[in-house]
């Protein structure tokens, strides 16, 4: 949602259009994902500063303040820790938490801290620490987008220094992944929007508003220093203006290439390297399924099976990118191939249709939001659509408009989100979330899969549910993002997967 | 000549709160709510109306204008909605780009333009002076952004001598560093901004050239540059110098485009996304301060016209008849 591409919609059609001419499988030369992440054979320079490029600069320095994306991607994990981490891979592990019990109910979750933690600003990490920061994301003024997810925690107790005890008002199986988001600030921490009191490898630097931020070693850290003298963050309001900087070596390192067209001045140079990992970014046409003539899952599924997604995927990311029919990408744990529910079949689509008495095509009007990639989706939708029948209207309107009348009001009748969280699957078992998808089984299944006592059951029971919006065409899946991180070629140690926009910096290494 | 200053002060002091009242409206006019700007997918209406609540927007337009006002008064251009910092030092560090950028492009440009400018005009039926016409013609119809990109494939990825952008991390703390980094933004800028200079200063000279007064002069034994130089020079000037009021002003307000391209922290930059954002705050201290300074380059035109030309001291806005 936050995602804020801002090259030239003209420059994207333009690209996409070239792109088409190039056809598919041009992703070839790409590392695959993963392999980044290995430590080269030669020995690199520990004096390094590595200079990354961002077109996502935060807005304040608070994650549950509106920081949004940005401040994630510069924070987490490398000025911020939680209890726990999760890995560029998806895995859930220890971070601040050394331990932690669950009582045979579930309900009750005992964390023993790590010792010897310190903040930036020289406190020694306690459990009111933790407790202060669990209470700051469920504060009335919170404006973070977890809130509604740890809404389950009742109270917060600190029986010793390093003992925290949440207590939840159901089991809740993702309440420890959840954590993973929640940074431990020191308590007596002041100006969150603009300073930080974190326990990270890195503090902050200096942040110059509109142009950089940069980290510094933090000395007194617990754990593995990082592997360079520190780094720094340059924003960038284009992805040209990024793709130039990184050929002039301005900066080593992109964080998320928004900008395919550019792909291929990088990828056949030995100076750079192009890595095409698994983002957790789903675009998504959502249909709304209150209304006519969403309403028939026969109508939902004929427009599903009328949209080659094959086809738009490439002459948008040319060759990058993944298909996969649902919400869930590969790198949640109950992610499964579902592209085979709904095939691209344009025969099977008229005789939905038919089936669905509406034999003669209709028509509806797409809320598409103005920027990219959507328009281009938008016009290539209507074209695919055209062939069963269906006469498209595109509506284009700003985010903000897409907020009140799609998101709040409801007053759609089909709509382009991407939506950007992993493990989001669960909201097709909120009835009142604004595609208004309501499946008793799945509200069930997913409520069931919150309570689970294993991650296995958990999976197991997402994993249902997700086989069923499939099945139901909830909204139509167009494809998943490619999170693609270009890096020179003296550079390894980074991210590839940036999952929730987060790219954890201290492993990074240049030379 | 006094009481010339004291009715202009007047007037921008008016003019000043009428863009103040004009600026409020406008923007509130805008559909959306900036609360909206704030939060992402999943937000629930409770922390909605805590944002609304946080921000004012939930307060009646005229106690949020007073509300404004007030802060105004107080030198205190307010708190961002998005980020909850202020806007003042913001602005006036964006400033520390904007301006010298704007003034340094604004001297290049006139330099460039009135020496090329006058011998266009003066070698009118020579190729050359065709030339450098043609050429400024030219130069009006090319968009910036489009010089700009030029400029950095040849200067930046292919020579490799200049930056393709970006701006010192400590700003002018090294001032060499500071100007490598705007010079092709300043050529920039200064190129399309003489471009129409040029034609300004070519037709002002022409209009000098052609005129009884200079013949006469002639006629009376000087020599060409001489009576360039007491009169020709005066009288022209004065009508370049509203037009160099105008085009100052419309490079400070136009700097964005530049500062896009070449990824400069300027005020450009804070404004656009400040509107993305329906960040109120800081679209109304931009605005204000933009509003400010380019009536003040007004003031200034107005007051060095007056300075050339002794026959404006009198008229009508002098009020002395």
């Amino acid at each position: 949602m936050k995602r804020t591409t801002t090259s030239l919609i003209g420059a994207a059609l333009v690209a996409a259009l070239a792109l088409a001419g190039c056809g598919s499988g041009s992703g070839g030369s790409a590392a695959p994902a993963g392999s980044a992440s290995a430590a080269p054979a030669g020995a690199f320079d520990p004096g390094a500063t590595i200079e990354i490029g961002s077109l996502y600069e935060p807005q304040n320095l608070d994650n549950t303040g509106g920081g949004g994306q940005g401040v994630t991607e510069a924070f987490n994990g490398n000025v911020y820790e939680g209890l726990f981490r999760l890995t560029d891979e998806g895995k859930v592990e220890n971070l601040l938490a050394e331990t932690h019990k669950v009582s045979s109910d579930g309900r009750t979750y005992t964390f023993t801290l790590r010792d010897g933690v310190t903040f930036h600003s020289g406190d020694p990490l306690t459990a009111a620490d933790v407790k202060y920061s669990i209470e700051k994301v469920l504060a009335k003024d919170s404006q973070s987008a977890r809130k509604s997810s740890l809404s389950v925690v009742k109270s917060v107790e600190t029986p010793d220094d390093r003992t925290v005890v949440v207590k939840l008002s159901d089991k809740s199986i993702s309440f420890v992944y959840n954590l993973s988001y929640v940074w431990v600030i020191n308590d007596t921490a002041k100006d969150l929007a603009k300073s930080e009191d974190g326990t990270g490898p890195y503090k902050l630097g200096e942040w110059k508003r509109g142009a950089t931020l940069s980290l510094v070693p933090f000395d007194g850290y617990w754990g593995t220093p990082p592997t360079n003298k520190g780094v720094v963050f340059h924003y960038f309001t284009s992805a040209t203006a990024l793709n130039n900087a990184l050929l002039t070596n301005a900066v080593d390192v992109v964080t998320s290439e928004q900008s395919p067209d550019a792909l291929e001045q990088f990828k056949n140079n030995p100076a750079y390297k192009v890595n095409d990992g698994h983002s957790t970014t789903k675009l998504l046409l959502a249909f709304n399924d209150r209304v006519k003539p969403f309403d028939n899952k026969l109508v939902r599924k004929a427009v599903s099976s009328a949209i080659d997604n094959r086809k738009l995927l490439d002459s948008i990311w040319g060759g990058y990118g993944t298909l996969i029919g649902s919400m869930v990408p590969p790198t949640d744990p109950w992610y499964e191939d579902l592209t085979g529910v709904n095939p691209y079949d344009v025969e099977l689509a008229k005789k939905q249709l038919a089936e669905a008495g509406l034999a003669g095509g209709f028509e509806f009007t797409l809320d598409t939001p103005n920027y990219d990639p959507h328009p281009t989706v938008a016009t290539f939708v209507k074209s695919e659509l055209a062939k069963i029948g269906v006469n498209v209207t595109i509506n284009v309107i700003t985010a903000d408009e897409w907020y009140t009348k799609v998101f709040k009001n409801r007053d759609f009748t089909a709509t382009l989100q991407e939506h950007v969280n992993d493990r989001d699957v669960v909201w097709y078992g909120n009835p009142d979330f604004y595609w208004g998808y309501d499946n008793p089984e799945v509200t069930k299944l997913v409520a069931e899969a919150e309570r689970s006592d294993t991650a296995e059951q958990q999976a197991e029971l997402l994993k249902k549910a997700n086989r069923q919006i499939a099945e139901d065409a909830a909204s139509d899946w167009l494809y998943l993002y490619p999170q693609i991180v270009v890096a020179s070629s003296e550079l390894s140690g980074y991210p590839v997967n940036g999952l929730n926009s987060q790219f954890y910096a201290y492993g990074i290494k240049k030379g | 000549m006094i009481t010339y200053l004291l009715r202009r002060a007047a007037f921008l002091v008016v003019s000043l709160l009428l863009a103040c009242v004009v600026l409020f409206l406008l923007l509130r006019l805008l559909p959306g709510d900036p609360a909206n700007a704030l939060l992402s997918v999943g937000a629930t209406p409770e922390q909605i109306e805590a944002a609304r609540h946080r921000i004012g927007s939930d307060r009646p337009l005229p106690e949020q204008f007073a509300t404004w006002l007030g802060q105004m008064a107080g030198l205190d251009l307010g708190e961002s909605f998005v980020s909850t910092l202020p806007v003042g030092p913001e602005i006036a560090s964006r400033l520390a780009v904007t301006v010298p950028l704007t003034l340094l492009s604004f001297a290049l440009a006139v330099a460039v333009a009135v020496p090329v400018g006058f011998v266009a005009a003066h070698r009118a039926d020579t190729w050359y002076g065709a030339l450098l016409s043609g050429l400024s013609q030219l130069g009006i119809a090319v968009p910036a952004f489009w010089v700009g990109m030029l400029l950095i494939t040849v200067f930046a990825l292919r020579l490799r001598v200049l930056p393709a952008g970006g701006f010192p991390r400590d700003d002018w703390a090294d001032p060499v560093a500071a100007l490598t980094s705007l010079t092709l933004p300043v050529v920039t800028v200064a190129l399309v901004m003489s471009a129409s200079l040029i034609r300004y200063v070519r037709s002002a000279t022409l209009d000098v050239l052609g005129s009884d007064y200079l013949r006469t002069f002639r006629a009376l034994g000087s020599s060409f540059a001489g009576a360039m130089w007491r009169h020709g020079l005066r009288n022209a000037a004065v009508p370049v110098v509203s037009i160099l009021g105008i085009e100052l002003a419309t490079t400070f307000l136009g700097a964005v485009v530049v500062e896009s391209v070449f990824v400069l922290p300027g005020l450009g930059g804070m404004l656009v996304k400040g509107i993305a954002q329906h960040d109120y705050p800081v679209i109304q201290g931009i605005l204000f301060v933009s509003t400010f300074a380019v009536l003040l380059i007004g003031f200034a035109a107005d007051l060095v016209q007056r300075l050339i030309d002794p026959r404006l001291r009198g008229s009508v806005a002098g009020g002395k008849r």
